[in-house]
């Protein structure tokens, strides 16, 4: 069942190609029109902090089956800077005055689980999960 | 949500068909139960999106496909609305947190006014914000000595208030109401040198009545200069004394003067909230204040601290820029 398949990421159209495969395996397992466009939007900030902050990292999407309940599974890392601060970042306000876009708590809340493992100069693997309803 | 979806796509059909005003405005009510039950921007439009297919099986593909193109647009708006929603309820918490430091900080600063023989007390401290960076500290042994302080924190709100505790509990540490004038600001200023932020400076105003001779002491560390009026001139004297804010150096001399009070005199000792208040037409003129004061220099001191307060409130109307305190101790014409 575990299926995954990745994008490396170093230019900005690398970003595109993150969200066309992460919406072509959200429809394929059957997420709505509205879902997938929130899973590809939180593909599309994640792959944009690894464009911008890291310089280039992977996007990996896998399709997941548990419990009896299909869901998708993203994977942003780099071997980046890593985040310094992981409340700031974490936090409302600190995004959208610093013109990132809907950045970490946009994506938090898009997917239904969220993970970030962060170690300076080594580098940030985040992880996200939406179930299928 | 199926029965609010249900609900979108009875209107939308009723609406398409009469475009009535009244079909509106229940799409306006129904806005509010989207947002009540936190229905995103776009899960709105995917709800439009799936009523139009559901109503209009024949339309065109191209149309249900820029419904896909909104989607994408909307989301933003969805997340910016709920960091919204997130940024409200952490507000409200710092309002309720703010307002039980205001109460801690009205325990913790609370100052007694003390019933001094032969001397009148008057005290009126209003905070700008929820929060105080004035103080006024009263010790007495309500016989011979009565001390009297009045601080300012350079700036205001919660690093003040902050501060201010600190200074409250260094003066409590000290017998201060014997203690000279000189010698508390020099024991405070190492207080706040020591452990206060190098940003943050305090001004003090500090005098010691002496019963005995009648003498008032005094002292300051960059403060406003408190006011004397003497009975028999009619006339304000200003009372300053050399010495640089409180921690901005720890060793500092603090000069200390002292004048004899009659029947009659009183002191006004202010913080620049007082001082310095501002209306429309710009700062006040500081002869104000005199006549303020020599207008009800007969009046018991509290009535006096109140009707400056109010008068210059009022000019601003009630709007304080800075926190504001005002002292006036005034020799009693009794015979004690």
């Amino acid at each position: 069942m575990d299926y995954r398949s990745s994008v490396e990421i170093y230019t900005e159209w690398d970003i595109v190609a993150a969200r066309q495969l992460g919406r072509n395996e959200a429809r394929k397992i059957g997420f709505g029109t509205v879902d997938q466009a929130r899973i590809t939007t939180a593909i599309s900030e994640l792959a944009r902090n690894i464009y911008l902050y890291a310089g280039k990292g992977k996007i990996e999407i896998e399709r997941l089956y548990e419990n009896g309940v299909f869901g998708i599974l993203i994977i942003a890392s780099d071997q980046g800077p890593g985040i310094a601060d992981m409340r700031k970042v974490m936090s409302d306000g600190f995004t959208t005055s610093g013109g990132l876009g809907a950045g970490m708590p946009g994506v938090r809340r898009l997917m239904d689980e969220f993970n970030v493992e962060s170690e300076l100069n080594v580098g940030t693997t985040i992880t996200a999960v939406k179930w299928l309803r | 949500m199926l029965e609010v979806k249900r609900k979108y796509k009875e209107m939308v059909s009723q609406y398409v068909n009469s475009q009535s005003e009244m079909d509106l405005y229940s799409g306006h009510k129904l806005s509010r139960q989207f947002i009540e039950k936190e229905i995103s921007p776009e899960e709105v439009i995917g709800i439009h999106k799936r009523t139009l297919k559901e109503l209009f099986p024949e339309m065109d593909e191209k149309i249900s496909h820029s419904f896909d193109f909104l989607i994408e647009v909307m989301i933003h708006y969805g997340l910016a609305l709920q960091e919204h929603q997130s940024l409200i309820r952490k507000q409200e918490e710092h309002e309720m947190e703010m307002n039980i430091a205001a109460k801690v900080q009205d325990t913790l600063l609370k100052t007694k006014v003390p019933n001094f023989k032969g001397l009148d007390i008057g005290f009126v401290s209003v905070p700008a914000k929820q929060m105080s960076g004035d103080y006024a500290y009263f010790v007495s042994d309500e016989q011979s000595y009565a001390s009297v302080a009045v601080a300012d924190v350079i700036g205001k709100g919660i690093p003040a208030a902050l501060c201010m505790s600190m200074i409250k509990f260094g003066m409590d540490s000290m017998q201060a109401e014997r203690s000279s004038p000189r010698l508390v600001l020099d024991i405070v200023n190492r207080i706040v040198e020591e452990s206060v932020d190098d940003s943050m400076f305090i001004s003090m105003f500090y005098g010691k009545y002496d019963a005995k001779d009648s003498a008032f002491s005094y002292a300051s560390a960059g403060h406003e200069p408190a006011l004397l009026y003497k009975a028999d001139e009619e006339k304000f004297v200003e009372l300053d004394a050399k010495g640089l804010l409180l921690g901005v150096q720890s060793n500092v001399l603090y000069e200390e003067r002292t004048v004899h009070l009659a029947d009659g005199d009183f002191i006004a000792m202010l913080t620049d909230g007082v001082t310095e208040v501002r209306t429309e037409e710009g700062f006040i003129d500081e002869d104000l204040i005199k006549e303020l004061l020599w207008k009800v220099k007969d009046e018991p001191s509290q009535i006096m601290a109140d009707t400056v307060y109010r008068h210059l409130g009022e000019m601003q109307n009630f709007q304080l820029r800075d926190d504001f305190t005002i002292i006036i101790l005034k020799k009693e014409d009794k015979k004690v």
